[in-house]
């Protein structure tokens, strides 16, 4: 579904990622793991159109994503649930779904995504009048997660979904992740929280300074004694 | 000592003025709001349409309200150009550049109006009528203009707050790149928005042209006012601007009628000075 090849990208004279190559199979789901400042954001900004690669290419669905803007990539399909989830706080909850279903393929099904958004996040419908920066952080997590599939995507990307949430949260927001999961969609996240999700997803890539450095099953992944001792604290 | 009558037509006065004042603030604070820069030429570009509303009416007869459609077309046109041949080339530098760029165009717009249709005081003269109610005299015009700022800022307030394309105006106004990422092109939001503040400057046009001439040198009357009104409301705040019309324009219609109109400005602009002191953040800021 995605396949990412050679990808080298940075910002201004800084190289964030090198060489990385890495793919997405129809009704997966794929981690990226890895220290902070490894390119894990970059990766998924690279995705997402908001950082041009230098060099590689990229593909969705056979079609070449390659240079193409982030306005025009989430027409393809692929909704990304940003860093710090990037939600608008002046805006109540509804508008900011709203906004989510900007495109006019997703406008034409906004009811019918609205009321799936708010039967798998309920609170979200309980506060939809309320400004969405006065939600709690799981609140504005699931907001942006409700927000992206507004778009009604093949491909979620999630960047860091648990940051900044408090461990109870944490469990929560991963039980949340793996019921939209069941509703079929894709998923690539980036997550330091490397125990949580690598019960969560079928594949994962261990990424460090740029560099894909191991890939695998998420299980065997997780026996790797490199990866415990260095991620998972056992 | 004044009869309290008078004070009483001053007040409403004040409050019709207010709508065409808050008018000009809503369009001016909408684009800062979304864009992030002061459109110093704003009203510059109201005194562009009301030229064109003047001639339509004068030199080709068409109707009023047709030529006020004109100008507000003329506005939305005008709104499209600044954004897309001054403020586009410069987006992402200082903000400075963006200020001295549209204060250029001001200079620009004032001699070429001056060279084109000299230094005269044009006005269409509709003759319409005075309405006395209970001895207060209210004229017509000024109660049209009133009544269409208030429907303009209501049909604005509905287009941000109830469309698709009102509220990505307000949501690229917080977060550009998320708006990215919802697929919206950020230029064809700026556009719309410009297209909205123009057009709302050509309306604005019409209906100042109903109650005052037009010269090259109107923006210079107006633009200041206008411009103070934002900072006292908050720039970018919309509410604020909207109450920050109504009080300046009641301290200069009033304060006219006790002493004189130039006494009304003093005050108005020493009660801007003594409230940026007190609100920095604006009339309606939360916190300092």
């Amino acid at each position: 579904m995605l396949e990412i090849a050679d990808v080298t990208a940075g910002y201004g004279q800084f190289t964030a990622l090198w060489d990385v190559s890495l793919r997405v199979t129809a009704g997966e789901a794929v981690a990226v793991v890895g220290p902070n400042g490894a390119g894990k954001t970059t990766l998924m900004r690279v995705i997402s159109g908001l950082v041009v690669p230098r060099a590689g290419t990229l593909a969705f669905e056979g079609a070449s994503l390659t240079g193409t803007p982030a306005h025009e990539i989430v027409a393809h399909g692929i909704a990304h649930v940003p860093e710090g989830r990037r939600i608008f706080p002046a805006l109540s909850v509804a508008d900011n779904l709203k906004m989510g279903a900007f495109l006019p393929a997703a406008r034409r099904a906004y009811r019918e995504s609205l009321e799936r958004v708010y039967t798998l996040f309920p609170v979200l419908a309980e506060r939809q009048a309320q400004r969405a920066g006065s939600l709690s952080g799981g609140e504005q997590q699931m907001l942006a997660i409700g927000r992206a599939l507004m778009s009604r995507p093949k491909l979620i990307l999630l960047d860091e979904p648990s940051m900044g949430l408090a461990p109870v949260m944490v469990l929560r927001l991963f039980d949340l992740i793996r019921r939209v999961r069941e509703e079929g969609y894709t998923i690539l996240v980036v997550e330091q929280n490397v125990r949580q999700v690598l019960k969560l997803v079928d594949r994962a890539y261990l990424i460090e300074v740029g560099r894909i450095k191991m890939e695998g099953r998420a299980d065997a992944l997780a026996e790797q004694d490199f990866v415990r001792k260095a991620y998972v604290g056992l | 000592m004044i009869e309290p009558i008078f004070l009483l037509e001053a007040a409403l006065n004040g409050l019709l003025l207010g709508g065409v004042l808050a008018l000009l603030a809503l369009g001016l604070n909408l684009i800062f709001g979304v864009l992030d820069v002061v459109w110093i030429v704003y009203v510059d570009l109201v005194m562009m349409c009301m030229y064109l509303v003047y001639f339509l009416v004068t030199g080709s007869g068409w109707p009023f309200w047709l030529a006020g459609l004109a100008g507000i077309g003329g506005g939305v046109v005008l709104g499209c150009a600044v954004h897309l041949l001054i403020i586009t080339p410069i987006l992402t530098s200082a903000p400075i550049n963006q200020l001295l760029a549209t204060g250029g165009l001001l200079f620009f717009l004032q001699a070429f109006a001056t060279f084109l249709w000299t230094t005269d005081h044009r006005s269409v003269r509709l003759n319409l009528p005075i309405i006395e109610v209970g001895g207060i005299f209210l004229s017509f015009g000024r109660l049209i203009a009133f009544a269409l700022s208030i429907l303009a800022m209501l049909g604005l307030y509905l287009f941000l707050t109830r469309t698709f394309m009102g509220t990505a105006i307000r949501a690229v106004a917080q977060d550009r790149d998320a708006m990215r990422l919802m697929g919206a092109n950020p230029q064809r939001v700026y556009i719309v928005t410009s297209a909205v503040g123009g057009a709302m400057a050509g309306l604005a046009a019409a209906l100042l042209l109903l109650q005052y001439s037009v010269h090259p040198h109107f923006g210079a009357s107006f633009g200041p006012l206008t411009f103070m009104i934002c900072v006292l409301g908050g720039l970018g705040n919309m509410v604020g601007a909207f109450v920050a019309s109504f009080i300046m324009s009641e301290i200069i219609s009033v304060s006219g009628v006790i002493w004189s109109v130039e006494m009304g400005y003093v005050i108005a602009f020493v009660v801007f000075i003594v409230m940026m002191f007190a609100k920095p953040g604006g009339i309606l800021a939360r916190r300092q």
